[in-house]
């Protein structure tokens, strides 16, 4: 259909964003795995050495590491249950009739457009400050003591930011999703007798499995690198207690300086973020096909 | 046709529903009213909820004591410059993909789709160490080179599906009235992709407004955008919740009503057009 001149234009209008992406993905890459394999540390300048895969080794078995590891898991992990455990129902809900149902949506996406640092803050002060913060007193009030959530849940308190934060993409998402359900389908299930109950299970679950697993996957993207709420309010402590792997490579890279080691861990973070990329790509690329 | 609906399940639906958008949104509206009070009231146990001293003070003394114009103005030049800037270099793109595909282009899609899915600190040592040796710390061109970079494929992947939705007989019936390439770009293709381009900038200027990894490790004070300068209130002397809130409220208010007006693109876009 398109003529060559069409197809000679179409190669030089694409190949700027093509270059473009493509020095940006190789040239950093290519230098964190040359600085990975370096002695390298910007306190000691012009000792830099080859020194194979030490690098790697020091990171893997550091104990930071499996810590970081953890918290990572158990950060993404719990951020992804609440926000799908509440997502659904509270999709669901809002694809009732509701009154101003247009203004609760609005309420409910807003946290969603809220920076990161700015949310981190309000509820590590105005929240969660055991003293002064409205949970505080709200536990006072039916007589339990305020617990000081950056000392003795941190990560907890880390858990509850960011699921406050992606609640919100999970709800519009799904509700998405359930305003092109088949509503005749519904209301043919519902002639027939089946119940509310049974309809949700039988229609309505299966119909949300996809966008389910398209909202695991691109929050699992964007949790694994969690930093800014981290770095604002406990700054990985207290001890290594919220520390996890983005932010365990921040403080080898600038705080502690060793290039070298920041380096491996970069690359460990890439292999596990590719992981998880794979599924989402084919997850996506399936749908282009349609 | 519309399902039966009585109005019990109506009432019940719309005060779970209300109660529920409440408590998601509390924070902000707590965030709002507590930058309208008096640092001491801000820390006052039990709080004041509506009645307290209204004041405006904090406002006028974020701006004062720390130039908080400067770090919005940064904002603006650094989430803007870089979504215009992605823009000129994606529409190109996503257009030859959409109206010239070849073989490869669902291959170039998903690549280029995977370059987002790099963890931003993978590579955060090297560009901290090409930045300092460029001398592009701290400055706002290096911060509007990397988040336009970061999310040119979001923009591509868009445009892309925007532009798949024109109808291509309209290009033929052009075409064959005689249009050329670049006639049939403007005075056909245009018009029907703007609606388009203007949601991609506007999903693409939120998240940039709000990118918080590059900016918080890349720049300090004169080119610190709106993020950075939230930050610095993490390690405070002296009574500042009041001030903090009303610095969050004017840093968060541009962005919220923005946000509001593109829900619909946002789900088309960071999910890559999966879901619509």
């Amino acid at each position: 259909m398109a003529t060559q001149q069409t197809q000679v234009l179409a190669r030089g209008l694409l190949s700027p964003a093509v270059a473009l992406l493509l020095v940006w993905m190789i040239v950093p890459l290519a230098m964190t795995i040359y600085f990975s394999s370096l002695h390298y540390s910007l306190l000691d300048p012009g000792s830099e050495s080859f020194i194979g895969l030490d690098n790697f080794r020091y990171f893997l078995t550091d104990p930071a590491f499996l810590a970081s590891l953890q918290n990572t898991l158990v950060l993404v992990g719990s951020v992804l249950a609440i926000t799908i455990v509440l997502g659904v129902p509270l999709a669901l809900l809002l694809d009732q009739p509701v009154l101003g149902r247009s203004i609760v949506r609005l309420m409910v996406i807003a946290p969603f457009f809220v920076m990161p640092t700015v949310s981190a803050l309000v509820w590590k002060n105005l929240l969660l400050h055991p003293v002064s913060g409205l949970l505080a007193w709200l536990s006072t009030l039916v007589g339990i003591t305020p617990i000081d959530w950056f000392n003795d849940a941190p990560m907890l308190a880390i858990i509850v930011i960011v699921a406050w934060q992606w609640l919100p993409f999970a709800t519009l998402i799904l509700l998405t999703a359930l305003q092109s359900q088949d509503e005749e389908q519904k209301e043919a299930a519902e002639m027939d007798g089946a119940g509310a109950l049974s309809t949700f299970i039988h229609l309505t679950l299966p119909h949300l499995a996809r966008p389910i697993t398209v909202v695991i996957l691109i929050e699992t993207i964007f949790l694994l690198t969690v930093f800014a709420e981290i770095f604002v309010t406990t700054g990985g402590g207290p001890g290594l207690q919220t520390t996890n792997i983005a932010f365990l490579i921040y403080s080898q890279a600038l705080i502690q300086y060793d290039v070298g080691s920041a380096s491996a861990g970069g690359l460990v973070a890439v292999v596990i973020a590719n992981i998880i990329a794979f599924f989402l790509v084919r997850v996506v690329g399936r749908n282009l096909e349609a | 046709m519309a399902r039966r609906v009585t109005v019990r399940r109506m009432v019940v639906s719309t005060v779970a529903a209300w109660f529920f958008g409440g408590l998601i949104f509390f924070p902000i509206l707590w965030m709002v009213l507590t930058s309208f009070k008096t640092e001491l009231e801000a820390f006052t146990i039990p709080p004041s909820f509506l009645f307290f001293e209204w004041t405006t003070e904090n406002y006028a003394t974020v701006q004062s004591r720390s130039d908080y114009f400067l770090h919005a103005l940064n904002s603006v030049i650094i989430a803007g410059g870089s979504t215009v800037i992605a823009a000129l270099i994606a529409v190109p793109a996503a257009w030859s993909m959409a109206f010239a595909p070849t073989r490869r282009t669902k291959d170039i899609l998903l690549w280029m789709l995977s370059t987002k899915m790099m963890p931003a600190v993978g590579v955060l040592v090297p560009i901290y160490l090409l930045f300092k040796n460029l001398g592009l710390l701290d400055t706002r061109s290096g911060l509007v080179a990397i988040l336009c970079l970061g999310n040119l494929p979001i923009v591509v992947w868009m445009l892309f599906t925007y532009f798949k939705e024109i109808p291509r007989d309209i290009l033929e019936a052009a075409r064959m009235d005689g249009a050329t390439i670049r006639r049939e770009l403007v005075y056909v293709l245009l018009p029907m992709a703007i609606p388009g381009i203007a949601s991609t900038l506007l999903l693409n200027l939120i998240l940039a407004w709000n990118e918080a990894f590059w900016t918080l490790n890349l720049s300090t004070s004169k080119a610190a955008p709106l993020t950075v300068f939230i930050a610095s209130y993490s390690s405070p002397e002296g009574l500042f919740w009041a001030k903090l809130s009303a610095a969050s409220t004017m840093a968060i208010a541009p962005i919220l009503v923005l946000g509001w007006f593109c829900q619909r693109q946002l789900v088309r876009g960071l999910t890559f057009g999966a879901v619509k």
